[in-house]
Protein backbone atom coordinates (compact mmCIF):
# COMPACT_ATOMS: atom_id res chain seq x y z
CA UNK A 1 0.00 0.00 0.00
CA UNK A 2 2.71 2.45 1.00
CA UNK A 3 4.33 1.84 -2.38
CA UNK A 4 1.19 3.09 -4.15
CA UNK A 5 1.33 6.30 -2.12
CA UNK A 6 5.01 6.63 -2.94
CA UNK A 7 4.30 6.11 -6.63
CA UNK A 8 1.65 8.83 -6.57
CA UNK A 9 4.02 11.14 -4.71
CA UNK A 10 6.95 10.59 -7.08
CA UNK A 11 4.62 10.99 -10.07
CA UNK A 12 3.32 14.33 -8.80
CA UNK A 13 6.86 15.49 -8.00
CA UNK A 14 8.08 14.55 -11.48
CA UNK A 15 5.33 16.61 -13.08
CA UNK A 16 5.92 19.49 -10.65
CA UNK A 17 9.62 19.61 -11.56
CA UNK A 18 8.72 19.47 -15.26
CA UNK A 19 6.55 22.55 -14.75
CA UNK A 20 9.30 24.19 -12.69
CA UNK A 21 11.84 23.55 -15.46
CA UNK A 22 9.59 25.21 -18.01
CA UNK A 23 8.73 28.22 -15.81
CA UNK A 24 12.33 28.62 -14.62
CA UNK A 25 13.61 32.19 -14.47
CA UNK A 26 17.30 31.33 -14.51
CA UNK A 27 19.61 28.67 -15.82
CA UNK A 28 20.71 27.19 -12.46
CA UNK A 29 17.09 26.73 -11.37
CA UNK A 30 16.12 25.21 -14.70
CA UNK A 31 19.01 22.78 -14.61
CA UNK A 32 18.16 21.78 -11.03
CA UNK A 33 14.51 21.28 -11.90
CA UNK A 34 15.75 18.96 -14.64
CA UNK A 35 17.95 17.01 -12.21
CA UNK A 36 15.14 16.74 -9.68
CA UNK A 37 12.71 15.66 -12.39
CA UNK A 38 15.09 12.85 -13.37
CA UNK A 39 15.59 11.84 -9.71
CA UNK A 40 11.86 11.80 -8.98
CA UNK A 41 11.15 9.97 -12.25
CA UNK A 42 13.91 7.47 -11.52
CA UNK A 43 12.55 6.83 -8.04
CA UNK A 44 9.09 6.35 -9.58
CA UNK A 45 10.42 3.62 -11.86
CA UNK A 46 12.48 2.07 -9.05
CA UNK A 47 9.46 1.93 -6.76
CA UNK A 48 7.31 0.58 -9.56
CA UNK A 49 9.71 -2.29 -10.23
CA UNK A 50 9.80 -3.20 -6.54
CA UNK A 51 6.06 -3.00 -5.96
CA UNK A 52 4.33 -6.28 -5.07
CA UNK A 53 7.69 -8.05 -4.97
CA UNK A 54 8.54 -10.14 -1.91
CA UNK A 55 10.01 -7.95 0.82
CA UNK A 56 13.74 -8.22 1.42
CA UNK A 57 14.52 -9.71 4.80
CA UNK A 58 16.83 -7.54 6.89
CA UNK A 59 18.88 -8.93 9.74
CA UNK A 60 18.00 -6.52 12.53
CA UNK A 61 20.40 -8.12 14.99
CA UNK A 62 23.43 -6.77 13.12
CA UNK A 63 24.82 -3.29 12.73
CA UNK A 64 23.70 -1.36 9.66
CA UNK A 65 27.09 -1.09 7.97
CA UNK A 66 26.17 -0.95 4.29
CA UNK A 67 25.40 2.77 4.56
CA UNK A 68 28.77 3.32 6.25
CA UNK A 69 30.49 1.48 3.38
CA UNK A 70 28.72 3.76 0.92
CA UNK A 71 29.86 6.71 3.01
CA UNK A 72 33.49 5.55 2.85
CA UNK A 73 33.31 5.36 -0.95
CA UNK A 74 31.59 8.76 -1.19
CA UNK A 75 34.16 10.34 1.13
CA UNK A 76 37.08 9.09 -0.97
CA UNK A 77 35.38 10.11 -4.22
CA UNK A 78 34.43 13.64 -3.13
CA UNK A 79 37.80 14.07 -1.47
CA UNK A 80 39.68 13.46 -4.71
CA UNK A 81 37.21 15.66 -6.62
CA UNK A 82 37.57 18.52 -4.14
CA UNK A 83 41.38 18.29 -4.04
CA UNK A 84 41.51 18.20 -7.85
CA UNK A 85 39.38 21.34 -8.19
CA UNK A 86 41.40 23.02 -5.44
CA UNK A 87 44.71 22.24 -7.16
CA UNK A 88 43.34 23.50 -10.46
CA UNK A 89 42.15 26.82 -9.03
CA UNK A 90 45.50 27.22 -7.24
CA UNK A 91 47.13 27.13 -10.67
CA UNK A 92 44.44 29.43 -12.04
CA UNK A 93 45.59 32.00 -9.51
CA UNK A 94 49.23 31.47 -10.47
CA UNK A 95 48.55 31.38 -14.22
CA UNK A 96 45.39 33.33 -15.09
CA UNK A 97 45.51 31.88 -18.59
CA UNK A 98 43.92 28.76 -17.14
CA UNK A 99 40.66 30.73 -16.98
CA UNK A 100 40.00 29.61 -20.55
CA UNK A 101 37.87 31.72 -22.84
CA UNK A 102 35.75 28.75 -23.84
CA UNK A 103 34.89 27.94 -20.24
CA UNK A 104 34.16 31.53 -19.21
CA UNK A 105 31.09 31.66 -16.98
CA UNK A 106 31.38 27.98 -16.11
CA UNK A 107 34.88 27.10 -14.97
CA UNK A 108 36.61 30.38 -14.23
CA UNK A 109 38.06 30.91 -10.75
CA UNK A 110 34.97 32.63 -9.36
CA UNK A 111 32.73 29.71 -10.29
CA UNK A 112 35.14 26.95 -9.25
CA UNK A 113 36.20 28.40 -5.92
CA UNK A 114 32.91 27.76 -4.07
CA UNK A 115 32.80 24.37 -5.79
CA UNK A 116 36.18 23.57 -4.23
CA UNK A 117 35.29 24.80 -0.73
CA UNK A 118 31.93 23.05 -0.67
CA UNK A 119 33.36 19.87 -2.17
CA UNK A 120 36.06 19.54 0.46
CA UNK A 121 34.11 20.81 3.48
CA UNK A 122 30.62 19.52 2.86
CA UNK A 123 31.09 16.68 0.41
CA UNK A 124 34.38 15.19 1.68
CA UNK A 125 34.13 16.32 5.30
CA UNK A 126 30.35 15.92 5.51
CA UNK A 127 30.35 12.39 4.13
CA UNK A 128 33.23 11.49 6.45
CA UNK A 129 31.25 12.84 9.39
CA UNK A 130 28.02 11.08 8.44
CA UNK A 131 29.77 7.77 7.75
CA UNK A 132 31.93 7.76 10.87
CA UNK A 133 29.12 9.01 13.09
CA UNK A 134 26.88 6.16 11.89
CA UNK A 135 29.70 3.72 12.57
CA UNK A 136 30.65 5.13 15.95
CA UNK A 137 27.16 5.67 17.33
CA UNK A 138 26.24 2.05 16.65
CA UNK A 139 29.35 0.61 18.29
CA UNK A 140 29.36 2.88 21.30
CA UNK A 141 25.61 2.50 21.84
CA UNK A 142 25.67 -1.25 21.12
CA UNK A 143 22.54 -0.68 19.03
CA UNK A 144 21.61 -0.86 15.35
CA UNK A 145 20.91 2.45 13.62
CA UNK A 146 17.42 3.67 14.34
CA UNK A 147 14.91 4.27 11.58
CA UNK A 148 15.62 1.45 9.11
CA UNK A 149 16.23 2.95 5.69
CA UNK A 150 16.16 6.51 7.00
CA UNK A 151 19.97 6.30 7.19
CA UNK A 152 19.97 5.59 3.44
CA UNK A 153 17.71 8.57 2.90
CA UNK A 154 20.25 10.70 4.77
CA UNK A 155 23.09 9.36 2.62
CA UNK A 156 21.43 9.78 -0.78
CA UNK A 157 19.67 13.00 0.24
CA UNK A 158 23.03 14.45 1.19
CA UNK A 159 24.59 13.39 -2.14
CA UNK A 160 21.69 15.08 -3.94
CA UNK A 161 22.35 18.23 -1.91
CA UNK A 162 26.00 18.13 -2.98
CA UNK A 163 25.19 17.65 -6.65
CA UNK A 164 22.62 20.48 -6.60
CA UNK A 165 24.99 22.82 -4.77
CA UNK A 166 27.98 22.03 -7.01
CA UNK A 167 26.16 22.31 -10.33
CA UNK A 168 24.45 25.47 -9.09
CA UNK A 169 27.79 27.19 -8.46
CA UNK A 170 29.01 26.39 -11.96
CA UNK A 171 25.85 27.88 -13.47
CA UNK A 172 25.99 30.97 -11.25
CA UNK A 173 23.38 29.94 -8.69
CA UNK A 174 24.89 31.29 -5.47
CA UNK A 175 23.70 33.55 -2.69
CA UNK A 176 27.32 34.67 -2.14
CA UNK A 177 27.54 33.78 1.55
CA UNK A 178 30.80 32.02 2.27
CA UNK A 179 30.33 28.28 2.96
CA UNK A 180 26.56 28.90 2.63
CA UNK A 181 26.38 29.53 -1.10
CA UNK A 182 23.50 27.20 -2.06
CA UNK A 183 20.24 28.87 -2.98
CA UNK A 184 17.04 28.71 -0.95
CA UNK A 185 15.51 25.52 -2.35
CA UNK A 186 18.77 23.62 -1.82
CA UNK A 187 18.89 24.99 1.73
CA UNK A 188 15.37 23.70 2.36
CA UNK A 189 16.32 20.27 1.06
CA UNK A 190 19.43 20.18 3.26
CA UNK A 191 17.26 21.08 6.27
CA UNK A 192 15.03 18.06 5.58
CA UNK A 193 18.04 15.74 5.19
CA UNK A 194 19.71 17.15 8.27
CA UNK A 195 16.65 16.67 10.48
CA UNK A 196 16.46 13.06 9.27
CA UNK A 197 20.16 12.71 10.19
CA UNK A 198 19.44 14.10 13.65
CA UNK A 199 16.53 11.66 14.03
CA UNK A 200 18.67 8.64 13.05
CA UNK A 201 21.47 9.67 15.37
CA UNK A 202 19.29 10.55 18.35
CA UNK A 203 17.10 7.49 17.81
CA UNK A 204 20.16 5.26 17.98
CA UNK A 205 21.38 6.97 21.14
CA UNK A 206 17.97 6.53 22.74
CA UNK A 207 18.09 2.81 21.93
CA UNK A 208 21.58 2.42 23.38
CA UNK A 209 22.47 -0.51 25.59
CA UNK A 210 25.34 1.31 27.27
CA UNK A 211 24.39 3.41 30.27
CA UNK A 212 26.67 6.29 29.43
CA UNK A 213 26.70 8.18 26.13
CA UNK A 214 30.32 7.93 24.98
CA UNK A 215 32.06 11.28 24.54
CA UNK A 216 32.46 10.90 20.76
CA UNK A 217 28.67 10.90 20.47
CA UNK A 218 28.45 14.12 22.48
CA UNK A 219 30.68 15.81 19.96
CA UNK A 220 28.80 14.36 16.99
CA UNK A 221 25.47 15.39 18.50
CA UNK A 222 26.68 18.93 19.19
CA UNK A 223 27.84 19.09 15.57
CA UNK A 224 24.49 17.91 14.18
CA UNK A 225 22.32 20.13 16.40
CA UNK A 226 24.43 23.26 16.01
CA UNK A 227 24.80 22.92 12.26
CA UNK A 228 21.02 22.61 11.99
CA UNK A 229 20.61 25.81 13.99
CA UNK A 230 23.33 27.70 12.10
CA UNK A 231 22.07 26.59 8.72
CA UNK A 232 18.46 27.57 9.35
CA UNK A 233 19.22 30.98 10.86
CA UNK A 234 21.81 31.96 8.26
CA UNK A 235 19.47 31.01 5.41
CA UNK A 236 16.31 32.81 6.52
CA UNK A 237 15.60 34.18 3.08
CA UNK A 238 12.46 35.00 1.16
CA UNK A 239 12.48 33.72 -2.43
CA UNK A 240 11.67 36.31 -5.08
CA UNK A 241 9.70 33.64 -6.92
CA UNK A 242 9.24 29.93 -6.41
CA UNK A 243 10.31 29.52 -10.05
CA UNK A 244 13.71 31.16 -9.58
CA UNK A 245 16.81 30.73 -7.46
CA UNK A 246 17.11 34.33 -6.25
CA UNK A 247 16.09 35.06 -2.66
CA UNK A 248 16.50 37.95 -0.24
CA UNK A 249 17.79 37.65 3.34
CA UNK A 250 15.47 38.95 6.08
CA UNK A 251 18.08 41.06 7.87
CA UNK A 252 19.94 43.88 6.22
CA UNK A 253 23.52 45.11 6.31
CA UNK A 254 25.75 44.51 9.29
CA UNK A 255 23.26 42.17 10.99
CA UNK A 256 23.46 39.95 7.95
CA UNK A 257 27.24 40.10 8.03
CA UNK A 258 27.26 39.18 11.72
CA UNK A 259 24.84 36.29 11.23
CA UNK A 260 26.91 35.09 8.27
CA UNK A 261 30.12 35.00 10.30
CA UNK A 262 28.40 33.59 13.34
CA UNK A 263 27.44 30.84 10.90
CA UNK A 264 30.81 30.82 9.13
CA UNK A 265 32.97 30.51 12.19
CA UNK A 266 30.76 27.91 13.78
CA UNK A 267 30.81 25.96 10.56
CA UNK A 268 34.51 25.73 11.41
CA UNK A 269 33.85 25.24 15.12
CA UNK A 270 31.13 22.65 14.93
CA UNK A 271 31.34 21.08 11.47
CA UNK A 272 35.12 20.95 11.12
CA UNK A 273 36.04 20.80 14.80
CA UNK A 274 33.38 19.28 17.05
CA UNK A 275 32.35 16.60 14.56
CA UNK A 276 35.95 15.67 13.80
CA UNK A 277 36.76 15.60 17.51
CA UNK A 278 34.09 12.92 17.69
CA UNK A 279 36.22 10.96 15.23
CA UNK A 280 39.32 11.63 17.30
CA UNK A 281 37.75 10.35 20.50
CA UNK A 282 36.77 7.06 18.89
CA UNK A 283 39.36 6.24 16.26
CA UNK A 284 42.55 7.24 18.09
CA UNK A 285 41.76 5.03 21.10
CA UNK A 286 40.78 2.22 18.72
CA UNK A 287 43.90 2.45 16.59
CA UNK A 288 46.19 2.88 19.61
CA UNK A 289 44.40 0.09 21.46
CA UNK A 290 44.14 2.22 24.58
CA UNK A 291 41.29 4.15 26.16
CA UNK A 292 41.33 7.92 25.95
CA UNK A 293 43.96 9.55 28.20
CA UNK A 294 41.52 11.31 30.52
CA UNK A 295 37.79 10.91 30.28
CA UNK A 296 37.27 13.75 32.75
CA UNK A 297 39.29 16.04 30.53
CA UNK A 298 37.16 15.00 27.56
CA UNK A 299 34.01 16.11 29.41
CA UNK A 300 35.51 19.47 30.29
CA UNK A 301 36.89 19.74 26.75
CA UNK A 302 33.41 19.21 25.34
CA UNK A 303 31.58 21.77 27.46
CA UNK A 304 34.33 24.37 27.21
CA UNK A 305 34.50 24.05 23.44
CA UNK A 306 30.72 24.27 23.05
CA UNK A 307 30.44 27.26 25.38
CA UNK A 308 33.24 29.25 23.78
CA UNK A 309 33.16 28.57 20.06
CA UNK A 310 29.72 30.01 19.50
CA UNK A 311 30.96 33.52 20.44
CA UNK A 312 34.08 33.66 18.28
CA UNK A 313 32.44 34.67 14.97
CA UNK A 314 32.79 38.49 15.20
CA UNK A 315 36.58 38.24 14.83
CA UNK A 316 35.91 37.89 11.10
CA UNK A 317 34.57 41.46 11.12
CA UNK A 318 37.33 43.53 12.71
CA UNK A 319 37.47 47.11 11.41
CA UNK A 320 34.04 46.93 9.80
CA UNK A 321 30.64 48.48 10.58
CA UNK A 322 30.27 45.94 13.39
CA UNK A 323 30.36 47.66 16.82
CA UNK A 324 33.73 47.46 18.57
CA UNK A 325 32.30 45.70 21.61
CA UNK A 326 31.10 42.85 19.42
CA UNK A 327 34.41 42.33 17.66
CA UNK A 328 36.25 42.59 20.99
CA UNK A 329 33.93 39.93 22.37
CA UNK A 330 34.74 37.68 19.44
CA UNK A 331 38.45 38.30 19.88
CA UNK A 332 38.42 37.55 23.62
CA UNK A 333 36.48 34.34 23.20
CA UNK A 334 38.79 33.27 20.39
CA UNK A 335 41.76 33.64 22.68
CA UNK A 336 40.06 31.80 25.54
CA UNK A 337 39.42 29.00 23.02
CA UNK A 338 43.11 28.14 23.27
CA UNK A 339 42.35 26.31 26.49
CA UNK A 340 39.79 23.75 25.30
CA UNK A 341 41.51 23.35 21.93
CA UNK A 342 44.81 22.49 23.50
CA UNK A 343 43.11 20.49 26.23
CA UNK A 344 41.56 18.36 23.52
CA UNK A 345 44.82 18.08 21.62
CA UNK A 346 46.66 16.96 24.75
CA UNK A 347 43.93 14.44 25.46
CA UNK A 348 44.25 13.01 21.96
CA UNK A 349 48.03 12.89 21.97
CA UNK A 350 48.42 11.56 25.51
CA UNK A 351 46.12 8.67 24.62
CA UNK A 352 49.29 7.27 23.11
CA UNK A 353 51.22 7.42 26.36
CA UNK A 354 52.67 3.99 26.86
CA UNK A 355 52.05 3.18 23.20
CA UNK A 356 54.31 5.71 21.48
CA UNK A 357 56.31 2.86 19.98
CA UNK A 358 53.31 2.07 17.77
CA UNK A 359 54.03 5.25 15.81
CA UNK A 360 57.11 3.55 14.45
CA UNK A 361 55.22 0.60 13.02
CA UNK A 362 51.71 1.88 12.36
CA UNK A 363 51.42 4.60 9.67
CA UNK A 364 47.65 4.84 10.19
CA UNK A 365 48.16 5.84 13.80
CA UNK A 366 50.86 8.25 12.63
CA UNK A 367 48.31 9.86 10.35
CA UNK A 368 45.78 10.23 13.17
CA UNK A 369 48.41 11.68 15.47
CA UNK A 370 49.75 14.21 12.99
CA UNK A 371 46.18 15.36 12.39
CA UNK A 372 45.89 16.17 16.09
CA UNK A 373 49.23 17.95 15.83
CA UNK A 374 47.90 20.09 12.99
CA UNK A 375 44.76 20.71 15.05
CA UNK A 376 46.94 22.08 17.81
CA UNK A 377 48.91 24.24 15.39
CA UNK A 378 45.96 25.77 13.61
CA UNK A 379 44.04 26.36 16.85
CA UNK A 380 47.12 28.18 18.09
CA UNK A 381 47.39 30.25 14.94
CA UNK A 382 43.67 31.09 14.80
CA UNK A 383 43.44 32.97 18.11
CA UNK A 384 46.63 34.87 17.23
CA UNK A 385 45.04 35.99 13.97
CA UNK A 386 41.84 37.00 15.77
CA UNK A 387 43.72 39.64 17.79
CA UNK A 388 42.78 42.96 16.24
CA UNK A 389 46.35 44.19 15.75
CA UNK A 390 47.42 40.96 14.05
CA UNK A 391 44.21 40.87 12.06
CA UNK A 392 45.02 44.33 10.68
CA UNK A 393 47.96 42.68 8.95
CA UNK A 394 46.54 39.25 8.19
CA UNK A 395 42.97 39.97 7.11
CA UNK A 396 42.20 39.75 3.38
CA UNK A 397 45.66 38.28 2.76
CA UNK A 398 46.71 34.74 1.87
CA UNK A 399 47.73 34.16 5.48
CA UNK A 400 44.06 33.42 6.14
CA UNK A 401 44.01 30.91 3.28
CA UNK A 402 47.14 29.26 4.68
CA UNK A 403 45.59 29.08 8.14
CA UNK A 404 42.40 27.50 6.83
CA UNK A 405 44.35 24.92 4.85
CA UNK A 406 46.68 23.90 7.65
CA UNK A 407 43.51 23.15 9.59
CA UNK A 408 41.55 21.62 6.72
CA UNK A 409 44.32 19.59 5.05
CA UNK A 410 46.18 18.81 8.25
CA UNK A 411 43.48 18.23 10.81
CA UNK A 412 40.32 17.34 8.86
CA UNK A 413 42.02 15.68 5.92
CA UNK A 414 44.55 13.59 7.82
CA UNK A 415 42.10 12.37 10.47
CA UNK A 416 39.62 11.44 7.74
CA UNK A 417 42.32 9.49 5.87
CA UNK A 418 43.18 7.71 9.12
CA UNK A 419 39.51 6.83 9.65
CA UNK A 420 39.17 5.53 6.08
CA UNK A 421 42.25 3.34 6.58
CA UNK A 422 40.72 2.06 9.80
CA UNK A 423 37.23 1.52 8.41
CA UNK A 424 37.93 -0.13 5.05
CA UNK A 425 39.39 -3.42 6.36
CA UNK A 426 36.77 -3.56 9.11
CA UNK A 427 33.76 -2.85 6.90
CA UNK A 428 34.82 -5.14 4.06
CA UNK A 429 35.93 -7.81 6.54
CA UNK A 430 39.57 -7.86 5.50
CA UNK A 431 42.41 -9.04 7.67
CA UNK A 432 44.46 -5.89 7.08
CA UNK A 433 45.15 -3.08 4.65
CA UNK A 434 46.60 -3.99 1.25
CA UNK A 435 49.83 -2.09 1.84
CA UNK A 436 51.17 -0.23 4.83
CA UNK A 437 54.06 1.21 2.86
CA UNK A 438 51.56 2.92 0.55
CA UNK A 439 50.00 4.44 3.69
CA UNK A 440 53.47 5.74 4.56
CA UNK A 441 53.78 7.19 1.06
CA UNK A 442 50.43 8.88 1.46
CA UNK A 443 51.46 10.21 4.86
CA UNK A 444 54.62 11.84 3.53
CA UNK A 445 53.09 13.13 0.30
CA UNK A 446 50.28 14.78 2.26
CA UNK A 447 52.53 16.14 5.00
CA UNK A 448 55.04 17.66 2.57
CA UNK A 449 52.14 19.02 0.53
CA UNK A 450 50.71 20.77 3.59
CA UNK A 451 54.08 22.16 4.59
CA UNK A 452 54.61 23.62 1.10
CA UNK A 453 51.09 25.03 1.15
CA UNK A 454 51.18 26.58 4.61
CA UNK A 455 54.73 27.93 4.35
CA UNK A 456 54.16 29.61 0.98
CA UNK A 457 50.90 31.16 2.20
CA UNK A 458 52.56 32.53 5.33
CA UNK A 459 55.26 34.16 3.24
CA UNK A 460 52.94 35.54 0.60
CA UNK A 461 50.28 36.59 3.10
CA UNK A 462 52.60 38.56 5.36
CA UNK A 463 54.40 40.03 2.36
CA UNK A 464 51.10 41.10 0.85
CA UNK A 465 49.88 42.60 4.13
CA UNK A 466 53.10 44.56 4.56
CA UNK A 467 53.03 45.80 0.96
CA UNK A 468 49.42 47.00 1.26
CA UNK A 469 50.15 49.12 4.30
CA UNK A 470 53.56 50.54 3.29
CA UNK A 471 53.55 54.31 2.80
CA UNK A 472 56.38 56.58 1.73
CA UNK A 473 57.64 59.75 3.47
CA UNK A 474 54.81 61.79 1.93
CA UNK A 475 52.13 59.38 3.08
CA UNK A 476 51.46 57.83 -0.32
CA UNK A 477 51.01 54.11 -0.77
CA UNK A 478 54.19 52.55 -2.14
CA UNK A 479 52.67 49.58 -3.94
CA UNK A 480 49.72 49.15 -6.23
CA UNK A 481 47.56 46.06 -5.93
CA UNK A 482 49.02 44.64 -9.15
CA UNK A 483 52.53 44.87 -7.61
CA UNK A 484 51.46 42.49 -4.84
CA UNK A 485 49.95 40.12 -7.36
CA UNK A 486 53.17 40.03 -9.36
CA UNK A 487 55.26 39.50 -6.22
CA UNK A 488 53.18 36.50 -5.20
CA UNK A 489 53.78 34.35 -8.28
CA UNK A 490 56.58 32.10 -6.92
CA UNK A 491 54.62 31.38 -3.75
CA UNK A 492 51.49 30.64 -5.76
CA UNK A 493 53.36 28.11 -7.86
CA UNK A 494 54.74 26.49 -4.72
CA UNK A 495 51.26 26.36 -3.20
CA UNK A 496 50.00 24.65 -6.34
CA UNK A 497 52.87 22.13 -6.07
CA UNK A 498 51.81 21.40 -2.49
CA UNK A 499 48.29 20.78 -3.74
CA UNK A 500 49.57 18.37 -6.38
CA UNK A 501 51.40 16.34 -3.71
CA UNK A 502 48.31 16.26 -1.50
CA UNK A 503 46.10 15.22 -4.41
CA UNK A 504 48.57 12.55 -5.45
CA UNK A 505 48.63 11.22 -1.87
CA UNK A 506 44.85 10.90 -1.89
CA UNK A 507 45.02 8.95 -5.17
CA UNK A 508 47.54 6.59 -3.56
CA UNK A 509 45.02 6.14 -0.74
CA UNK A 510 42.19 5.34 -3.16
CA UNK A 511 44.36 2.72 -4.89
CA UNK A 512 45.31 1.22 -1.54
CA UNK A 513 41.70 1.09 -0.31
CA UNK A 514 40.53 -0.40 -3.60
CA UNK A 515 43.21 -3.09 -3.46
CA UNK A 516 42.35 -3.73 0.19
CA UNK A 517 38.84 -4.65 -0.85
CA UNK A 518 39.98 -6.62 -3.91
CA UNK A 519 43.18 -8.29 -2.78
CA UNK A 520 43.81 -8.18 0.95
CA UNK A 521 43.17 -11.51 2.68
CA UNK A 522 39.65 -11.87 3.99
CA UNK A 523 39.15 -12.13 7.68
CA UNK A 524 38.98 -15.75 8.76
CA UNK A 525 35.47 -17.02 9.12
CA UNK A 526 35.96 -17.91 12.76
CA UNK A 527 36.42 -14.26 13.59
CA UNK A 528 33.12 -13.37 12.00
CA UNK A 529 31.11 -15.64 14.22
CA UNK A 530 29.71 -13.37 16.85
CA UNK A 531 29.74 -14.53 20.41
CA UNK A 532 26.54 -13.73 22.27
CA UNK A 533 27.06 -10.85 24.61
CA UNK A 534 25.47 -12.49 27.61
CA UNK B 1 12.19 49.07 27.57
CA UNK B 2 13.03 48.26 23.98
CA UNK B 3 13.78 44.65 23.14
CA UNK B 4 17.47 45.20 22.43
CA UNK B 5 18.24 46.82 25.77
CA UNK B 6 16.15 44.28 27.64
CA UNK B 7 17.88 41.32 26.00
CA UNK B 8 21.26 42.96 26.34
CA UNK B 9 20.76 43.55 30.05
CA UNK B 10 19.54 40.00 30.55
CA UNK B 11 22.42 38.57 28.54
CA UNK B 12 25.17 40.20 30.55
CA UNK B 13 23.62 39.57 33.94
CA UNK B 14 21.45 36.51 34.58
CA UNK B 15 22.32 34.59 31.45
CA UNK B 16 26.03 35.17 31.98
CA UNK B 17 25.70 33.99 35.57
CA UNK B 18 23.71 30.94 34.51
CA UNK B 19 26.20 29.90 31.84
CA UNK B 20 29.13 30.41 34.18
CA UNK B 21 27.54 28.43 37.03
CA UNK B 22 26.50 25.68 34.63
CA UNK B 23 30.06 25.38 33.32
CA UNK B 24 31.59 25.43 36.80
CA UNK B 25 29.05 22.76 37.76
CA UNK B 26 30.14 20.56 34.86
CA UNK B 27 33.77 20.80 35.92
CA UNK B 28 32.93 19.98 39.54
CA UNK B 29 30.67 17.13 38.37
CA UNK B 30 33.50 15.59 36.37
CA UNK B 31 35.63 15.52 39.52
CA UNK B 32 32.95 14.18 41.87
CA UNK B 33 33.98 11.35 44.23
CA UNK B 34 33.87 7.99 42.52
CA UNK B 35 34.05 9.51 39.05
CA UNK B 36 37.39 7.97 38.18
CA UNK B 37 36.16 4.43 38.51
CA UNK B 38 32.98 5.17 36.59
CA UNK B 39 34.82 6.90 33.77
CA UNK B 40 37.34 4.10 33.52
CA UNK B 41 34.50 1.84 32.49
CA UNK B 42 33.03 4.49 30.20
CA UNK B 43 36.34 5.10 28.47
CA UNK B 44 36.49 1.44 27.47
CA UNK B 45 33.17 1.57 25.58
CA UNK B 46 34.93 1.63 22.16
CA UNK B 47 36.49 -1.74 22.94
CA UNK B 48 33.27 -3.72 23.31
CA UNK B 49 30.33 -4.52 21.06
CA UNK B 50 32.41 -3.97 17.94
CA UNK B 51 30.91 -6.85 15.93
CA UNK B 52 27.26 -6.98 16.91
CA UNK B 53 24.73 -4.94 18.87
CA UNK B 54 24.84 -6.26 22.38
CA UNK B 55 23.35 -6.01 25.79
CA UNK B 56 26.52 -5.08 27.60
CA UNK B 57 25.85 -2.61 30.37
CA UNK B 58 28.36 -0.44 32.06
CA UNK B 59 30.13 -2.39 34.78
CA UNK B 60 29.58 -5.80 33.22
CA UNK B 61 32.57 -7.78 32.01
CA UNK B 62 33.22 -7.18 28.35
CA UNK B 63 33.03 -9.88 25.72
CA UNK B 64 35.68 -10.25 23.12
CA UNK B 65 35.32 -12.27 19.98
Amino acid sequence: MSNYLKLAGFGVLTIFFMIAASYARDLAYQFHAGILMCVAGGLFLYTLRNTDEPAVVVDRSAYLDSVVRAGVIATAFWGVTGFLVGTFIAFQLAFPGLNFDWSEGLANFGRLRPLHTSAVIFAFGGNALIATSFYVVQRTSAARLWGGNLAWFVFWGYQLFIVLAATGYLLGGTQSKEYAEPEWYIDLWLTVVWLAYLAVFLGTIVRRKERHIYVANWFYLAFIVTVALLHVVNNLTIPVSIWGSKSVIVWPGVQDAMVQWWYGHNAVGFFLTAGFLGMMYYFIPKQAGRPVYSYKLSIIHFWALIFLYIWAGPHHLHYTALPDWASTLGMVFSIVLWMPSWGGMINGLMTLSGAWDKLRTDPVLRMLVISVGFYGMSTFEGPVMSIRAVNALSHYTDWTIGHVHSGALGWNGMITFGCLYFLTPVLWKRERLYSLSLVSWHFWLATIGIVLYAASMWVTGIMEGLMWREVDANGFLVWSFADTVAAKLPMYVMRGAGGVLYLFGSLVMCYNLWMTVRRAPAKEASLNVAVPAE
Amino acid sequence: METYSLLRQFADSWMLLFLFVFFAGVVLWAFRPGASQYYEDTASIPFRNTEKPGAVQAGQPETRT
